[in-house]
């Protein structure tokens, strides 16, 4: 095994795994996507509060829950390239990011959509919500950090460094704007509460779920593909995989 | 701590305090920067004295947080150019405790002058009294956090060329916490209440950052060297 983790660090190596992973990843993203969104959007049952409009929820929670985990996988693999100095950790944290700050803008504007309806209000400052816009700031900080280096290399470090620091403040955030959104109740907002989600609604959003993160292991391995073409473009063993 | 690196630390906070009261309008202008953001607020929001008094804890608040992160550029900035952060970093001495000497230094002259000053900004914008004290202990520690997290994002952008508004971008998401405990503690105080739990979580925040903040400062500026 630790033999395939040394072998990804090898740009050929990489390019020839995420080819074969791209190859197999794609259909069954488009897949999973098409059936999850046509089970959910047809065939669920609607919601006894709600409606039709909880149907967003099959594009909301996925989006949310993979835009949090990305970050991890960012911070990891910034973690990674620092400790062990693996170029190819450098490539996978730079890829990572615009993936994920997509992902979080689109459970913003989602959330934000199904919020209209719900409660009234396109914008609510709930602790979660806040939290999720604060995760967008830190990848979006992420992002310009990289592109105000002129040297690429010392880049890619201090946005490894910049993403751990991230990683020991993501906790310390969400637990304060939950006490400052607990303490500052508005009073005529109510929240849906979090009610037991029944199986054939909850099938659905899981596949949903584990769609949207094939999606983002399918973006993310197509970014760093592309960013290997463009850094080892002069290099012969890339010439001889185009040919 | 062995003695020879207390006496480092020493030396650098001496430093870095004399060469700053040399020049007096450093500590000056972000006092008078926070008296005109002040006055900005009554200006935007009204002259009604309730409306102001609700909203002071947070007016106080938000304008230390843009003051400090508009002096967290110049943090590093007169060693980065005159070639002091390279031998600094060089020395047998941990990059770290250089960078910790530089942030409370920092502080001293920036966060616990405004902690000093605030009663003037409390009494503008017409805080009740039994806030004021609370005020002035929130302000000083968390004007701490907020030079810590300042000084990471400025060990990060020190090198660059247009720095100033990336390190804003950065370093505002990671003092979110400090600003919460903050007004936490200062509403609760003007309510009557004990803000002492709000207060205690400033600290924590405060004890925490004064032991990983330079780590994460001193990785930030070897990087800004190239080293």
């Amino acid at each position: 095994m630790w033999t395939f983790v040394h072998k990804m660090g090898s740009p050929p190596w990489f390019y020839r795994f995420a080819t074969i992973m791209i190859r197999w990843l794609l259909p069954t993203v488009l897949l999973a996507l098409l059936a999850g969104s046509v089970w959910g959007l047809l065939y669920a049952p609607p919601d006894f509060r709600q409606g039709n409009s909880y149907r967003i929820i099959y594009i909301h929670v996925p989006s949310a829950v993979v835009a949090l985990a990305g970050y991890y996988v960012m911070a990891i693999a910034g973690l990674v390239s620092l400790v062990w100095k693996i170029k190819m950790a450098d490539t996978a944290m730079r890829a990572v990011a615009p993936v994920g700050a997509a992902l979080t803008f689109v459970a913003l504007v989602t959330g934000a959509i199904w919020g209209k309806p719900t409660w009234g209000a396109w914008w609510v400052w709930d602790a979660r919500i806040t939290s999720m816009l604060i995760l967008l700031f830190l990848y979006l900080g992420v992002m310009a950090l990289f592109e105000a280096y002129d040297d690429k290399a010392a880049a890619a470090k201090a946005c490894a460094v910049l993403s751990l620091v991230g990683t020991v403040n993501i906790p310390i955030i969400y637990k304060s704007v939950d006490w400052w959104y607990s303490l500052h109740q508005p009073a005529s907002i109510k929240f849906t509460g979090e009610s037991a989600i029944d199986a054939t609604m909850l099938y659905p959003l899981l596949l949903m779920i584990g769609a949207f993160y094939a999606l983002f292991a399918l973006l993310v391995l197509l970014n760093m593909k592309a960013e290997l073409l463009q850094t080892h473009r002069q290099s012969a063993w890339l010439r001889s995989e185009l040919r | 701590m062995p003695p020879e690196l207390g006496l480092f630390l020493r030396f650098q906070v001496q430093r870095h305090l004399s060469a700053a009261l040399r020049r007096p309008g450093d500590i000056f202008n972000p006092l008078v920067f926070f008296l005109m953001v002040v006055t900005l607020f009554p200006l935007g929001l009204g002259p009604d004295p309730e409306v102001l008094a609700d909203f002071a804890p947070g007016i106080v608040w938000v304008v230390a947080l843009l003051s400090s992160l508009t002096v967290s550029s110049r943090l590093f900035q007169a060693d980065y150019e005159d070639g002091t952060l390279e031998q600094l970093a060089l020395a047998p001495h941990p990059l770290a405790l250089a960078a910790m000497s530089e942030v409370l230094s920092h502080w001293l002259l920036s966060g616990v002058v405004l902690a000093l000053a605030s009663p003037v900004f409390a009494a503008m914008l017409n805080m009740p009294t039994q806030a004021i004290p609370t005020l002035m202990l929130s302000l000083a520690l968390g004007t701490l956090c907020l030079s810590l997290t300042g000084a990471i994002g400025a060990a990060l952008t020190v090198g660059l060329r247009r720095g100033g508004v990336l390190l804003s971008l950065l370093t505002i998401p990671l003092t979110v916490p400090v600003l919460i405990f903050g007004v936490g503690a200062v509403r609760e105080a003007a309510l009557g209440y004990d803000p002492s739990g709000w207060l205690a979580l400033l600290g924590a925040l405060a004890a925490g950052g004064l032991v990983l903040a330079p780590l994460a400062a001193a990785a930030g500026l070897r990087i800004s060297l190239e080293l």
